[in-house]
């Protein structure tokens, strides 16, 4: 792991309507980690997570990618989120392109790379997925999970050093967040870095370097899985834990 | 010209069917041409709406910005709120008064295209605020800038969603420049006054070209809806500036 982060938040704000729902959050990107980001609805972690590609202005404090500070325009965002890759909850396949034109639009059009590696990057990444023989299919015949796994190719496709993944299996029907599941599992063992906002708990803990409990856009907890899962320190996190617990 | 309505109609179509073509070709030259442009402005006075609001903007952005939304939001406002009629009387005998001479034909052409483009335009801004965030919001996450997100994902989108609202504005412009005779275009309601002078049979031929009209439209209509079904298009609520006739289908089970 470097010293330096790839991402870094710094006493990081964002307000709506003057409510804070993150509140003055400071965390670290690092290389290779996977950090898996949970907390009760509403607590702000999909706002912190889309932070971090700047879909979502903060309202106060400081993003740097690689130590370059990008609330202050030293690198703009659209470059920012050519390496910084994003999968939605509800997928946001582009609907008038079929899968493999949804994986190469976005270096087609960002990066000036020849064509043909493109496109073999572009089958590499949805046979990554298990989706390469959908390539010319349409969007709208796939099934939710064959849907996100497009969606992490077409994210892969940027060759990002991070991806951010808000939610990914909420929207699926339960016998399809497997498949899901598995692809991102994969790409942990294949060293991406990732953040990932979940409320699949045996998944964080399986998958995830470091879990952060999140509450009212404060971080209460964080730590390895085993600490934070395990041994939570504080109560807020032993009720939300237990809570969770009780329901499963 | 024999007496009678029927026969009178008759003669008519047996004398007169040149200048009656004629005027066809005319509205429909004028209309399809008044369309395209329009279409064509519309897209720009569309684009001027949607201009992106970053904080990031620079203040002179941000005022290009505000002047540009501004200005189109007060034509769009100014040509849907005034009829064509007076706007092609305003236009002709203006640039009539500051250049002394204008072709009727391409005035026409102008006061069509500039009163569907205020139409176009919010067609075209309703049908793209109607494109879901999320594919912004996809676009935006592989790092593509406001405008290749524009022109790549959601343009495309939102244009293929305004096909049946283009073809609504062609079918009214058919209807619409009946208008133009005001200014002397020699569209197919201009060429009735014009066999109205020479046999006054007015109620004849005005029931001719009603009929001309209505066919004109109801096949333009059916070659649309062709259209969109070749391209199977949902039927979407856009916004429109008038209702036009629909081709009625009928069961034969």
């Amino acid at each position: 792991m470097n010293n330096l982060p790839i991402i870094r938040l710094q006493d990081i704000t964002k307000k709506f309507d003057k409510a804070p729902v993150v509140d003055h959050v400071s965390l670290d990107i690092h290389q290779g980690e996977v950090l898996a980001i949970i907390g009760p609805s509403g607590s702000g972690k999909s706002t912190l997570l889309r932070m971090m590609n700047l879909l979502e202005e903060p309202t106060g404090g400081s993003l740097f990618y690689h130590e370059r500070n990008v609330t202050k325009d030293e690198i703009k965002p659209n470059v920012l989120r050519q390496k910084v890759g994003m999968v939605f909850q509800s997928f946001n396949l582009f609907n008038n392109k079929n899968v493999i034109d949804n994986c190469l639009i976005g270096p087609r059009i960002t990066k000036k790379t020849p064509k043909e590696p493109m496109i073999a990057m572009a089958h590499e990444n949805l046979k990554k997925v298990g989706m390469d023989d959908f390539s010319s299919a349409k969007v709208s015949t796939l099934s939710g999970g064959q849907k996100q796994r497009v969606a992490i190719a077409r994210a892969l496709s940027m060759s990002p050093e991070v991806v951010l993944f808000d939610e990914p299996t909420s929207a699926l029907d339960p016998e399809l967040v497997g498949e899901v599941l598995t692809v991102i599992r994969q790409l942990a063992v294949q060293g991406m870095t990732m953040v990932i906002v979940t409320h699949e708990m045996a998944f964080a803990r399986d998958v995830a370097s470091r879990v952060i409990f999140i509450d009212e856009g404060k971080i209460v907890e964080s730590g390895t899985p085993d600490q934070v899962f395990d041994m939570p320190q504080k109560e807020r996190t032993q009720a939300f834990l237990a809570r969770f617990n009780r329901r499963f | 010209m024999p007496a009678g309505f029927f026969p009178g109609v008759w003669y008519l179509l047996q004398t007169k069917w040149m200048i009656f073509l004629s005027g066809v070709l005319v509205t429909l030259l004028i209309s399809i041409l008044g369309t395209i442009f329009g279409f064509l402005f519309g897209l720009v006075l569309a684009t001027l709406r949607l201009l992106p609001h970053d904080k990031r903007q620079t203040w002179i952005m941000k005022a290009l910005r505000s002047v540009a939304e501004i200005s189109s939001k007060i034509y769009i406002q100014v040509f849907r709120g005034t009829p064509m009629i007076v706007q092609a009387v305003v236009i002709y005998y203006g640039v009539l008064a500051l250049f002394g001479y204008w072709n009727a034909m391409v005035a026409g052409i102008v006061v069509v295209s500039l009163n569907t483009a205020a139409y176009m335009a919010e067609i075209i801004r309703g049908s793209v605020q109607g494109i879901d965030k999320g594919q912004t919001e996809a676009a935006l996450a592989v790092g593509m800038t406001y405008f290749q997100l524009m022109r790549h994902i959601v343009l495309p989108q939102a244009l293929r969603h305004a096909i049946p609202a283009f073809g609504n504005e062609l079918i009214v412009n058919i209807k619409d420049t009946s208008v133009l005779s005001v200014i002397a275009v020699s569209d197919l309601f201009f060429s009735s006054k014009f066999i109205i002078t020479n046999n006054f049979r007015p109620f004849e031929v005005y029931f001719i070209i009603s009929v001309i009209y209505l066919l004109l439209t109801l096949s333009t209509s059916a070659i649309l809806k062709r259209v969109e079904k070749r391209l199977h298009m949902a039927p979407v609520s856009v916004p429109t500036s008038q209702t036009v006739p629909e081709v009625i289908e009928v069961s034969h089970e």
